[in-house]
């Protein structure tokens, strides 16, 4: 139900914004990234909307698809929940950022920005979270390769060395 | 707070301190005694969760669970098989339902003890410390007593559990809890309404409820700002419908809506509320049945994806799914609540002295394992 709600919404508010399919899947929103500030923050100031709980973004390498980001929100006054998916581009991985929309989204961007490389257009402090400064790559993307070494020191990556 | 015009300083507190619960480094800019500004650095304890889950099938990510949240990996467990068998649609017996319960609530007491006894330690009282870790010590007997584990238990499995329940683990409950619960006022006595205490932390580091919404707070925490928010009840999963229990929120009893001290008070509630929950479950519990009836010989969940929270002790354990069809998940993300708790921490603790800010930061009760994973 809520689910209806929000594409009617979006689909009045934002023309062009849900990426339309044949079959519109049931269980989440696909949308493009354009305006994807606007958007969240009418999803969280909306009356009948209200999402007022960020609850999670998580980033997902699909391989030959591309990556998405994904997130679920919630509804403290209504208490319905909703799940975005936007796709970024794996070559130039760039999406707005809701940072300042849900405080929350400080960190939890700064975690995929850590392990899947993507820029949050807006973000105030975009930093690795997790791993250290000056780690190379994006551990959680599909391409990832081990470092040789990490400050000097040999990385193992035969597994019988380690065990 | 009274503003001091000095020199500003910068303060390193961690990686290694005590007052820190693991391995947190916090940048602290102060003048004099007030600080300023605080930037939380962690990461200290990744231990790559996610990334080993690609290669693990899903059975085998339950022990990882375990040492995410080690205060408390029963509710880890919990949260993560419940995920998968939602996914997969499985309907465990009544039985594991109601031990499951049993040791979810048990491993909440335990934390909760754990989180108050650190709580007064940072704020200068040991011997409460002592007295809390003796009466945790005889819930981690019960754990050894049911898998052999004291601390890391994979006792939850997707369809079932590792081992039935002892001979004797109902009545030596039973006993636990006659014994635990006077215990509580003991604590409450010798801490929560101490003087000293009160004025350490009433009126200290006040989380208004919007803020805490907004930060994505969760748990005690959230209600010790007034929320009435609990999933067991809110969002109900396994058979949290079936018991009779309240959501103890915070008042402002000695202070502020929302205060240190009110944090604190929520966590002693809800261990008597635990207890309650407990008790029933034990009166319900059924004897029949093999408690891995339900176990799949092969776990390969539908193709989907899924986003499941439950009520931790420290609030909203989520997990997000993605499954191919194939015996490893493709993602796996934990959304950790005292990842959420500490990234509150700059905008409730900034403006107050530094010895506030270690009594905020323990009684945000965060655990470093589940915030790093």
């Amino acid at each position: 139900m809520i689910h209806e709600q929000v594409l009617k919404c979006l689909r009045e508010k934002f023309p062009g914004s849900i990426v339309e399919t044949e079959e519109m899947p049931a269980d989440f929103i696909p949308i493009y990234q354009k305006n994807w500030a606007e958007i969240a923050a009418f999803l969280r100031d909306d009356p009948d909307l209200r999402f007022d709980s960020l609850q999670c973004i998580t980033g997902v390498d699909l391989g030959e698809e591309g990556m998405d980001v994904r997130y679920n929100f919630h509804s403290m006054t209504h208490l319905h929940k909703i799940e975005i998916r936007i796709s970024v581009d794996s070559e130039n991985p760039k999406i707005p950022s809701i940072e300042q929309i849900w405080r929350v989204g400080d960190w939890f961007e700064r975690e995929v920005y850590d392990m899947y490389g993507i820029i949050f257009d807006g973000h105030r402090d975009l930093r690795r979270i997790l791993l250290p400064d000056d780690w190379e790559g994006w551990p959680l993307r599909k391409d990832y390769e081990t470092q040789e070494t990490f400050h000097g020191i040999v990385v193992p990556k035969v597994k019988e060395e380690w065990e | 707070m009274g503003i001091v015009h000095g020199d500003e300083m910068v303060l390193n507190i961690g990686p290694q301190h005590p007052s820190t619960h693991g391995v947190l480094r916090l940048k602290v800019h102060t003048d004099g005694e007030i600080v300023s500004k605080i930037t939380p650095y962690i990461g200290y304890l990744h231990r790559c969760f996610e990334k080993h889950c690609e290669n693990l099938t899903y059975e085998q990510v339950i022990p990882f669970t375990d040492r995410c949240d080690y205060i408390s990996s029963m509710n880890n467990n919990f949260g993560y098989v419940v995920t998968v068998e939602e996914l997969m649609d499985i309907h465990v017996s009544e039985k594991v339902e109601h031990i499951r319960v049993i040791m979810a609530e048990l491993n909440r007491i335990a934390s909760h003890l754990l989180a108050l006894g650190t709580f007064g330690m940072d704020v200068g009282a040991f011997t409460p410390f002592l007295y809390m870790f003796r009466d945790r010590e005889n819930i981690l007997d019960l754990f050894e007593m049911t898998c052999g584990a004291r601390l890391l238990y994979n006792y939850m499995w997707i369809g079932g559990l590792s081992h039935d329940l002892p001979v004797g683990f109902v009545e030596k409950t039973y006993e636990f809890l006659d014994y635990f619960e006077p215990k509580i006022k003991e604590n409450d006595d010798l801490l929560m309404y101490n003087k000293i205490f009160i004025e350490r932390t009433a009126d200290v580091g006040v989380l208004p409820p919007e803020v805490a919404i907004s930060y994505g707070v969760t748990g005690p925490n959230l209600r010790g700002s007034g929320v009435q928010w609990d999933l067991r009840k809110d969002e109900q999963y396994s058979i949290y419908d079936r018991f009779d229990f309240e959501i103890p929120v915070g008042t402002g009893q000695m202070g502020t809506v929302g205060d240190c001290w009110d944090r604190y008070w929520v966590r002693t509630q809800e261990m008597k509320e635990s207890i309650g929950i407990v008790r029933q479950a034990l009166k319900q519990l059924p004897t029949e049945g093999d408690v891995q009836e339900l176990v799949p010989k092969k776990i390969r969940p539908p193709k989907g994806s899924i986003y499941k929270r439950t009520e931790s002790p420290r609030g909203d354990l989520g997990f997000y799914i993605i499954s191919d069809g194939k015996p490893t998940p493709v993602r796996v993300k934990l959304r950790s609540p005292a990842f959420t708790a500490l990234s509150a921490l700059s905008a409730i603790a900034e403006g107050w002295m530094i010895s506030d800010v270690i009594a905020i930061l323990g009684s945000l009760d965060i655990v470093l394992g589940e915030i790093d994973r």
